[in-house]
């Protein structure tokens, strides 16, 4: 009984191999059997574990020994801490929901089986990666998630757009997780191991150490964190890393639910928060983290307002959303981090699934030529506003405690940094309800906008989605209340499970402080929510108004910045301009294929001119043979 | 009493014609009998100075090249039938099947 918590990766693995090898002859539209039930399976188990975790039992074990090479010892080991049990409560229950979801959501697609075997086979990776005890384990799911978040985004491949979205989404990925390979590489070349104990332990001891890079003294434990955060800020969608996630939203809807709002984009959240002891020692690393997080999620937050596809809205909600994690762990308030991480995960979930329930009804994603369809789809509407006031930060939801928990520790932590993060996140307090509700209202308030034969088909989904969407309602509403804070009568249960594993953060502030910037938050937050409504209920004539007058922000801002072009221009453009001039013209064409034609070639060449020997005539052979063996008599003789 | 040297002649005239013959003529049977006199060439000087040397090696050898030239003969002569089963000639530089 004591390795039940290895049934947690390797049941979604097994349904993986289940649904790839018998999925397309045998089992076909039964897929999300074998899927589902094996995630519920983990789900239980995770239930169990984390039960075994409050009662103070920690699992810290290797299993086997995956790499020996001299020194060189890497082991496959779980570490099962009040951190990790966190994260498998989200990832197996907010998964098993998506699961259940994705049956009625995907149905009758003709990958189906295909579609089913790539979720469960991200699960596993997910699970392996906040399981592992070591980096390379680590590692291995960090790269294993993006693999699959690879085929999932590109799911319907036979879309261009969708297939490129794939490409784009890993090859942005990869510039992060290079960073990423050379801080774990630079871990074991300092500490000689990779499991995580020993590292963290060890880790004091090299505070201050340096290390010459091309000549430059470079503080080793701000190098390692900051090659670790690289890879974050890929996985997690950050600046400047962020372009990949909005056009991530080509997958199926329950893929960006999954993968893009709940759990691989929160993973760089979870490393930067496990290897916490790395960070804390380095002031440079924490601000760097604190400010790209802040900054990423303002910009975020601002580009959400202007979009008119319903997933991407969410999605610039979703990196906004991460920005204010990072904003949280650059503070030092890994814990503030992670219940935000935990909160998210269910509003978050629950937004995309509804906005995917909202697709399923009008089969396009542009809220412009939707509206008024809170009377065709009054769950999905109740769900989808739940989860609006909870990411919005109102008071008593699920997203207020987490978000107040994290400006609160911006405001109150001595980081020199915090109250510009602080201000920045504030502002963000503001846009987040007021896209979410920008979205809501267009989307379910006022009268169709669209064809009439696409309002003839307007309907409820079936309750293979909508009792997901009412059991994450009810995370959105209630995940929240282990995190009440102190001053609100609560206990503040989540900060004090993490103090373990993520310590706790120095915060110098009164109660009254606290009350005042929670009340300021919340005014900002329930202000952003009027307005929203203002614009986009009672003067609906206003925001174009207003874009016209405001018309050179307004298009900087609705073409994102224009950082896409940004790239376009000097990493996309030169790159392939390399690969075609260089790579293509020059290196492939005239030195690859010249040495694998010129070889056999020459060798044609001068066996051209061998074989004329070869005359066949036997008198040739003969006279050959005689002068050989007169020049050899000659040879003897002299 | 003929002196050595005109046996010694004798061989080398037999074995020159061999070897012209054998790299002149096209017809096989030719061939094969220019390698004969080749070998007969070899065998008169064997047996000469065998004589001349007082010593019966170079006689036994004659004997052995005799027995294999007999042997030579019946196999060369069977490959030329099957040849000339095959292609319908004697002639070598009609069969060029080994040309490069």
């Amino acid at each position: 009984m004591t390795k039940i918590y290895l049934l947690i990766p390797f049941l979604p693995l097994a349904a993986f191999v289940i649904n790839i090898l018998f999925g397309r002859t045998l089992i076909r539209d039964k897929a999300h059997w074998v899927s589902c039930l094996t995630i519920i399976g983990s789900f239980v188990v995770s239930v169990i574990t984390l039960i075994d975790v409050i009662n103070g039992k920690i699992i810290n074990e290797d299993l086997y020994t995956w790499i020996v090479s001299e020194k060189f010892i890497v082991s496959v080991g779980f570490l099962i801490d009040q951190l990790t049990a966190v994260m498998l409560i989200v990832v197996t229950g907010v998964g098993s929901l998506i699961f259940i979801y994705s049956a009625g959501y995907m149905h009758g697609d003709k990958g189906y089986y295909r579609y089913f075997a790539y979720l469960s086979l991200f699960v596993f990776f997910m699970l392996m990666l906040v399981m592992g005890n070591n980096f390379l384990v680590l590692y291995l799911g960090w790269e294993g998630v993006g693999l699959c978040s690879y085929f999932l985004i590109g799911f319907w491949f036979e879309k261009k757009s969708a297939s490129d979205a794939g490409k784009k989404a890993f090859i942005t990925c990869r510039f992060g997780d290079f960073g990423f390979a050379l801080g774990v590489i630079l871990i074991f070349l300092t500490f000689g191991t990779l499991h995580y104990v020993p590292v963290f332990d060890e880790v004091k001891g090299v505070a201050g150490q340096t290390i010459n890079i091309l000549g430059w003294e470079v503080d080793l434990i701000t190098l390692i964190a900051l090659l670790l955060f690289a890879g974050a800020v890929g996985k997690s969608a950050q600046i400047p890393l962020h372009v990949w996630l909005p056009d991530a939203m080509e997958g199926p809807t329950p893929v960006s639910a999954l993968i893009h709002a709940a759990t691989m984009v929160t993973a760089g959240v979870f490393m930067v928060a496990r290897c916490n002891p790395i960070f804390n020692l380095s002031e440079v690393a924490m601000l760097t983290v604190a400010v790209i997080g802040a900054v990423t999620s303002l910009f975020a937050a601002t580009i959400a307002i202007f979009q008119n596809d319903i997933k991407r809205i969410i999605a610039y909600s979703t990196i906004s959303h991460l920005g204010m994690m990072f904003a949280a762990c650059g503070v030092g308030a890994y814990a503030a981090g992670i219940f935000h991480l935990y909160t998210h995960g269910f509003f978050k979930a629950l937004l995309f699934l509804a906005a995917g329930s909202v697709i399923h009804a009008v089969h396009h994603n542009d809220i412009q030529r939707m509206g008024g369809l809170r009377k065709y789809q009054p769950i999905t509407y109740i769900t989808m506003l739940i989860a609006a006031l909870s990411a919005g930060g109102v008071p008593g939801l699920a997203g207020f405690f987490s978000k107040d928990e994290i400006i609160w520790s911006l405001f109150a932590s001595g980081s020199p940094a915090g109250k510009l993060v602080w201000i920045l996140i504030t502002a963000v307090a503001f846009f987040t309800p007021f896209y979410s509700f920008r979205m809501i209202f267009l989307t379910f308030h006022g009268k169709f906008r669209g064809t009439h034969h696409e309002e003839h088909h307007l309907h409820e989904s079936p309750p293979v989605m909508t009792i997901p969407l009412m059991l994450l309602a009810a995370g959105a509403l209630g995940a929240g209340w282990v995190g009440i804070p102190t001053i609100l009568g609560g206990g503040a249960h989540i900060a004090h499970f993490l103090e373990p594993v993520l310590g706790h953060p120095e915060l110098h502030g009164t109660h009254a402080q606290e009350f005042g910037i929670m009340g300021l938050s919340t005014t900002i937050a329930l202000s952003g929510i009027v307005i929203a409504a203002i614009l986009y209920l009672i003067k609906t004539y206003l925001p174009l108004r207003l874009a016209q007058s405001f018309s050179g922000i307004y298009r900087i801002v609705f073409n994102k910045y224009y950082v896409d072009e940004l790239y376009h221009w000097t990493i996309v453009r030169p790159a392939l301009w390399i690969a075609d001039g260089f790579i293509e013209r020059f290196t492939d064409a005239k030195i690859i294929e010249g040495i694998v034609n010129g070889v056999p070639r020459s060798i044609g060449r001068f066996a051209g001119i061998l074989r004329k020997v070869q005359t066949g005539i036997t008198q040739h052979y003969a006279i050959i043979m005689a002068a050989g063996i007169v020049f050899i008599i000659a040879l003897v003789l002299w | 009493m003929v002196p050595l040297n005109w046996y010694i002649l004798l061989g080398t005239v037999v074995f020159t014609i061999g070897v012209t013959g054998f790299l002149m003529r096209r017809n096989v049977i030719i061939m094969l009998i220019s390698i004969e006199l080749m070998l007969n060439g070899v065998n008169i000087n064997l047996v000469s100075l065998s004589h001349y040397l007082q010593d019966l090696r170079g006689q036994i050898l004659t004997f052995f090249v005799i027995s294999v030239a007999a042997a030579e003969a019946a196999i060369g002569l069977a490959i030329i039938i099957a040849l000339f089963r095959n292609k319908a000639t004697a002639h070598v530089d009609e069969v060029q099947e080994m040309k490069g």
